[in-house]
């Protein structure tokens, strides 16, 4: 198994990892914080595929990946914010109640 | 070879822990473990800015923010009916299932991907003078795409008193 | 003679290095510098805490610590044996896991950050590229220390103080960040070394340094509240508002663990003052070309335990803030006065050399200065406290 064989492999599985996290738990902070696991396997790939790939002197994935945690940052505020604004209306985060158009 | 099993144990485990576990707080601490093992995994791929901005990124900023919004919907208390959805076999299988096929294709293209490569040498300067040059339209849309998101964020979670337009309606 | 001296420790360093076979010459070499850092900056800290309780006793017309040792210079060996000897209690109902942890990782987090800093002429334990970067990143982990002990101690004290704690540093990161990011532009590296090497020139026996240009002053006002702040300093220390909140988020340790905290308090007040140092201060530079006979390690740990002085003395002088004024300070004054600085910065590097560029920095600066904290302060907006955000 090559290097880079190696790392793909840990990303997948972080990656699955992260999805099964957001497709099973309750809470929707859980949820978020698996689609975070999500965004960084996919951050691990790229920096994997820029560290054996034929041109890494390009950093094309190396600045994805850069640009990736940024907007992750992003994602994450607004996510949270978004979690608790929910909290604030119905006064739960459990995504099985909350299960209706109305607020 | 021996550190990269270890760094991948200790981002597989923190990431398990972070899905796993039943308080929510020990998921965030779990989850900032998998972050750190990700950000040495960057440093074993002799990507020092992107493992640094990622601990500067994820350990001090996003676990932070999760672990506030933790205590703010009062998510540290475990709740009775169980912290797992009703339909959580369902989502299992799609994960495996998933991680099934990504792990079926890296370990079947494993003969044609790249063999060892001798480092790059990237100097922050140089990284610094590609985020200038060729990457500077994507740079200037993360910074509006960030300023955006701060506004957004103030504002979904800022708390609605009953304001002027409120007032003005029931007048 | 002086070249020797300015480099006793590397030359050292390399003497017992050379004792050794080759293959573990790496292994030794680093070994030797983190047994240096770990017996240097304790040794500091136990210095500082002895000069903190004398001078705040002088301030507050006390004579301070007398008993143990001449002039009670032994103090800080008491006070360390009564901390390993006393009971380790732990509330019955804390997280016994977070709660052991949240020390230790502290305390691993605050050493961590020596690794880049220039300490003398090639006296850097890992001179890196991003050094800057790694320092903060280190700097941003010890807030999750901070939560954790707060949380885990299930103490309403203990919470409060750690959520206090997280969103003072939060809020003074930024601008601690934004001034490394003046410094960073002047020098465009992000390599601590090459910031010194950059301000270790001199014209008319004066250096170079950077807190002698407008934009770096600025900064450096700026920079001083913010690691004021971010090292939970009075007057910023509500995290540990004894009068409020009994000792914030460590109010439920005791013993060693208590003595942790108290070390990793000291040991980043220190480690702020070095970066401080290094990026304002020139670093191991001489102030004087004169005196550039000194080893430069002298001038480095001189130039901390200045920095540490100017703490101690900030403490005896300033009543503690309410949180909002804390917040507001933040928000409202010290991150956009950053901003403007930032942006004079740039302006600094195409006005071109000449007194112009010195007449106008000035001016943008002592104008935003006026506007941001005299008028803003003053007016009704900013002023009044309000709970918006706190329920």
């Amino acid at each position: 198994m090559t290097p880079l064989a190696g790392y793909l492999l840990v990303a997948a599985l972080v990656f699955a990892i992260g999805l099964a996290g957001a497709l099973t738990r309750r809470n929707a902070i859980l949820v978020l914080i698996g689609i975070e696991l999500m965004l960084n396997a996919a951050n691990l790939n790229f920096i994997a595929f820029w560290r054996y790939g034929p041109h890494p002197e390009a950093l094309t994935g190396f600045l994805f990946a850069v640009f990736s945690i940024a907007i992750a940052a992003a994602e994450a505020a607004v996510g949270l914010g978004l979690v608790i604004s929910i909290y604030r209306h119905l006064r739960t985060t459990d995504l099985d109640e909350i299960n209706r158009m109305k607020g | 070879m021996i550190v990269f099993a270890i760094l991948a144990a200790l981002t597989v485990a923190g990431s398990l822990a972070a899905v796993l576990l039943r308080n929510t707080v020990h998921c965030a601490l779990a989850l900032t473990g998998a972050f750190i093992g990700l950000a040495l995994l960057f440093l074993r791929l002799d990507a020092q800015f992107a493992g640094f901005a990622q601990i500067l990124v994820y350990v001090g900023a996003v676990a932070i923010l999760v672990v506030f919004a933790i205590l703010l919907t009062r998510g540290s208390e475990t709740p009775a009916t169980g912290v797992f959805s009703r339909t959580w076999f369902a989502g299992l299988v799609v994960a495996a299932g998933v991680f099934a096929v990504l792990a079926w294709t890296v370990l079947h293209s494993a003969v044609a991907l790249p063999h060892e490569f001798a480092a790059p040498q990237v100097s922050v300067a140089q990284i610094g003078n590609a985020l200038m040059g060729r990457y500077v339209l994507p740079l200037e849309i993360v910074a509006v795409l960030l300023t955006a998101a701060m506004i957004g964020a103030v504002i979904v979670a800022m708390h609605e008193k009953p304001g002027k337009y409120e007032k003005k309606e029931a007048n | 003679m002086t070249n020797t001296l300015d480099q006793i420790f590397v030359l050292l360093k390399h003497w017992i290095m050379g004792l050794f076979p080759v293959g573990l010459q790496p292994i030794v070499g680093i070994v030797l510098s983190v047994v240096a850092i770990l017996a240097v900056f304790p040794g500091l800290f136990a210095f500082s805490v002895l000069m903190e309780r004398k001078g705040l006793g002088r301030m507050q017309n006390r004579i301070g610590p007398n008993r143990v040792g001449p002039f009670g210079i032994l103090q800080p060996v008491a006070d360390g044996i009564k901390a390993l000897i006393k009971e380790d209690v732990v509330p019955y109902n804390a997280d016994h896991i977070v709660h052991f942890f949240a020390p230790i990782v502290l305390v691993v987090v605050v050493f961590m950050g020596y690794a880049v800093l220039p300490m003398g002429r090639n006296m850097t334990f890992v001179p890196m590229d991003a050094g800057l970067l790694f320092y903060f990143a280190m700097g941003a982990s010890a807030e999750l220390s901070v939560f954790m002990a707060g949380w885990s101690s299930r103490n309403k004290y203990s919470l409060l103080g750690a959520m206090r704690a997280v969103a003072q540093m939060i809020s003074y990161e930024i601008p601690l960040l934004m001034t490394s990011v003046i410094i960073v532009m002047m020098t465009g590296s992000l390599s601590l070394d090459k910031i010194v090497e950059a301000q270790n020139h001199y014209t008319w026996g004066l250096p170079h340094w950077y807190v002698f240009t407008p934009m770096g002053f600025a900064a450096f006002v700026m920079f001083a509240i913010a690691a004021t702040a971010e090292t939970n300093r009075s007057p910023f220390d509500l995290p540990e508002g004894e009068s409020e909140i009994v000792a914030g988020y460590f109010t439920e340790y005791s013993g060693f663990k208590f003595a942790e905290f108290f070390l990793g308090e000291y040991v980043a007040m220190l480690s702020i003052s070095g970066l401080g140092a290094t990026l304002f201060l020139g670093g191991w530079s001489a102030p004087l070309e004169a005196l550039n006979f000194i080893p430069s390690w002298i001038w480095f740990f001189a130039k901390i335990m200045l920095a540490i002085c100017g703490f101690i003395w900030l403490r005896g002088t300033f009543p503690r803030l309410r949180q909002d004024q804390l917040m507001n300070f933040a928000w409202k004054f010290v991150l956009p006065m950053t901003l403007i600085d930032l942006v004079v910065t740039g302006l600094w590097r195409f006005l071109g050399e000449g007194w112009l560029r010195w007449a106008v920095c000035s001016a943008i600066l002592l104008a935003a200065y006026l506007i941001t904290a005299r008028m803003g302060m003053r007016s009704k907006k900013l002023g009044p406290r309000s709970y918006r955000y706190a329920e």
